[in-house]
């Protein structure tokens, strides 16, 4: 996937080059606070995130066998952005990446914007924001985390891919039409996806059975059950009966204040459940269908693209917005554009609807916790 | 750990292009190659010089060809995308061997196997001519924030660690009679990767402790400072002038 010289134009190389700089800039910053911990200085920075690109770039070597001779390896920029955090992935994606193309020639120099745009900052930010989503949405167990990681890293490399096409799209040197292109790396990158989002669960998940501590993207879910589980269940072994603790406050919370937490209870969790179909299916659809929608009416397509492709070659050197000159190249694909579209559509709803959500809990909890306090006397 | 940790990817040597400053190899290096990927692709006999002035900076650093040759096949994958492109692009068609092929795919093809070749061709002369250290200080002079410097040199420095600890749990697995043929067996690997990501931010824990108690605060103590004279600049630049010469041929011919 690393892209080398030559293959995405001079102007479109140093505008990328430019944006991955502002982009590594931004999250020096704020690996400094992510690392930092408490109390301590920027001074943490260097170590551990040269230690954590070095496990990144060797964890690129682990091969994962899939079968009949052929495997594959981890990507590692949704596992780095929930490990450690989205500012401290995308430095460590982007000094991996230099390093590789600095080293071992492995992507162009020139190309080296294209390809931290592309894999350290959209494979980390998409899966970072999409993770975060839906921990937030999804109920505070462990098994959620699994999920909300499967699911960003799943999102992280096709969306890599889109970007990658609408980079090529921009500035690419060769004489492939864009549709082309994105049906193949979308298509490929699906399946690259499915087995990084399954790779990225599992060990996510292996961490947190050990040091939950260190995961940054369940760092506010470990504090309150830690609170919850020490006076209730003192004598229980750390490892296996965490869930028990969790689910009995909640029961007793049911049961003890009936009249109040009746109505409240059932509610949340049936809104969560709704949310989650929709994400699922709302992905379903921007994914699956656009892949299949592209698939097939290329053959019909083709003579109109023949026709149109030197059209577009002329409108795309004048236009300067980027989203025109998209929504201008898809009118001859109609299909195509829909499914971009679509995955687009669901990546801003999802943002939005956060949004909205964190808005409405926050109150609810502020709204809760003035309520506790009313109780507690009145229980004691 | 001692005297003799040099990387594989550097070759000794005392040759005028070792000498050269890192910066200064650097900056020739990016501009050589900024100046390959701007030339247009029509003017082939362009592209044969500039492999002729990357063979007379192999030929005056005293690496064999062999080796180049070696390091080049990183660039495999691309040169299979390169080829399949004839087959899928459009435009009008040529017959040749048998083959309907794409004109324009053609060219596309050449575009991408002549730069891309280029330009690592020269990134692997730059990487063999110049010190690991060396390097990410050539980088650091040339403006590239310090903490992106400590960053890329503790990975390079904790790297090789790193990956013997990765082999080390595979010998375990191994050992136990383990061996990964499938999808079914991806939970043990994946675990392992858990607890390499765990051995590694603990080490990484440990290295932050121990560099804070000999006095680190943050920035590394420069403590060779390398500087380069007129001289060496101007002949690091014979790189990419003479480059330069033959893109504007290229554009004006």
């Amino acid at each position: 996937m690393h892209v080398p010289d030559g293959f995405i134009n001079a102007p479109v190389s140093v505008a990328t080059g430019a944006v991955a700089a502002a982009a590594v800039a931004v999250s020096l910053r704020g690996a400094r606070r992510e690392l930092g911990g408490d109390g301590l200085g920027g001074e943490r920075t260097a170590p551990l995130a040269g230690l954590v690109a070095a496990f990144i770039f060797a964890v690129q070597m682990l091969n994962f066998p899939v079968a009949a001779g052929t495997s594959g390896h981890l990507l590692g920029g949704a596992l780095a952005a929930i490990l450690v955090g989205p500012c401290t992935g995308v430095l460590c994606v982007s000094v991996v990446l230099l390093m590789q193309g600095v080293l071992f020639a492995d992507g162009g120099l020139t190309a080296l914007g294209v390809n931290i745009t592309d894999m350290a900052v959209t494979t980390t930010v998409v899966a970072y924001l999409l993770f975060r989503g839906l921990v937030k949405v999804l109920p505070r167990k462990r098994r959620s985390i699994t999920v909300a990681s499967f699911v960003s890293a799943l999102v992280s490399v096709p969306a890599a891919a889109l970007v990658f096409t609408f980079l090529y799209a921009l500035g690419g040197t060769a004489d492939v039409s864009t549709g082309k292109v994105l049906t193949a790396m979308v298509g490929v990158h699906v399946l690259i996806g499915i087995g990084e989002a399954v790779i990225t669960a599992l060990t996510v998940g292996a961490v947190i059975a050990v040091r939950p501590d260190l995961v940054y993207g369940a760092r506010g879910l470990s504090q309150p059950l830690e609170l919850k589980v020490t006076p209730v269940a003192a004598p229980a072994a750390p490892g296996a009966p965490r869930p028990e603790p969790v689910a009995a406050p909640v029961a007793a919370s049911e049961a003890a204040p009936a009249t109040e937490a009746e109505p409240k209870a059932p509610a949340p969790r049936s809104t969560k459940r709704v949310w989650l179909a929709g994400v699922a299916a709302a992905l379903v659809c921007a994914g699956g269908i656009s892949y299949y929608a592209s698939a097939s009416p290329d053959g019909l397509e083709k003579v109109a693209q023949d026709q149109g492709l030197d059209k577009q070659e002329k409108d795309h050197a004048a236009k300067d917005s980027p989203l025109a000159d998209y929504s201008v190249k898809d009118i001859t694909d109609a299909r195509l554009s829909g499914g971009l579209a679509g995955v687009i559509g669901v990546g801003a709803t999802l943002a939005v609807g956060t949004g909205v959500f964190v808005v409405v809990r926050r109150r609810r909890d502020a709204a809760d916790a003035a309520r506790a306090d009313d109780r507690t006397p009145e229980q004691v | 750990m001692g005297a003799g940790h040099a990387h594989k990817l550097y070759r000794h040597g005392h040759s005028p292009v070792h000498a050269l400053p890192a910066h200064c190899k650097i900056a020739a290096v990016f501009g050589f190659v900024l100046i390959v990927v701007s030339t247009p692709r029509e003017a082939v006999w362009a592209f044969a010089l500039y492999a002729l002035l990357l063979a007379a900076v192999a030929a005056a650093a005293r690496i064999p060809a062999g080796f180049l040759l070696k390091r080049l096949l990183i660039e495999v994958p691309f040169v299979a995308f390169a080829l399949l492109m004839p087959f899928v692009a459009e435009g009008p068609r040529v017959h040749a061997l048998g083959m309907s092929l794409s004109e324009s795919g053609l060219w596309g093809a050449w575009n991408i196997l002549a730069k891309g070749t280029l330009g690592v061709a020269a990134s692997v002369l730059l990487a063999s001519t110049t010190e690991l250290r060396a390097l990410l200080l050539g980088l650091q002079r040339l403006k590239m924030p310090p903490m992106l410097v400590q960053i890329a040199s503790f990975m390079i420095r904790y790297g090789d660690v790193i990956t013997d600890e990765m082999r080390r749990m595979r010998i375990a697995r191994v050992s136990r009679g383990f061996e990964a043929r499938g999808v079914r067996h991806w939970g043990v690997l994946a675990k392992s990767a858990g607890a390499l990501f765990i051995r590694s931010y603990e080490r990484g824990e440990r290295v932050h402790l121990a560099m804070v108690s000999r006095g680190y605060t943050g920035t590394m103590p420069v403590t060779d400072e390398v500087t380069a004279g007129r001289a060496q600049w101007t002949s690091a630049a014979l790189l990419p002038l003479a480059a330069l010469a033959v893109c504007l041929l290229g554009w004006t011919l």
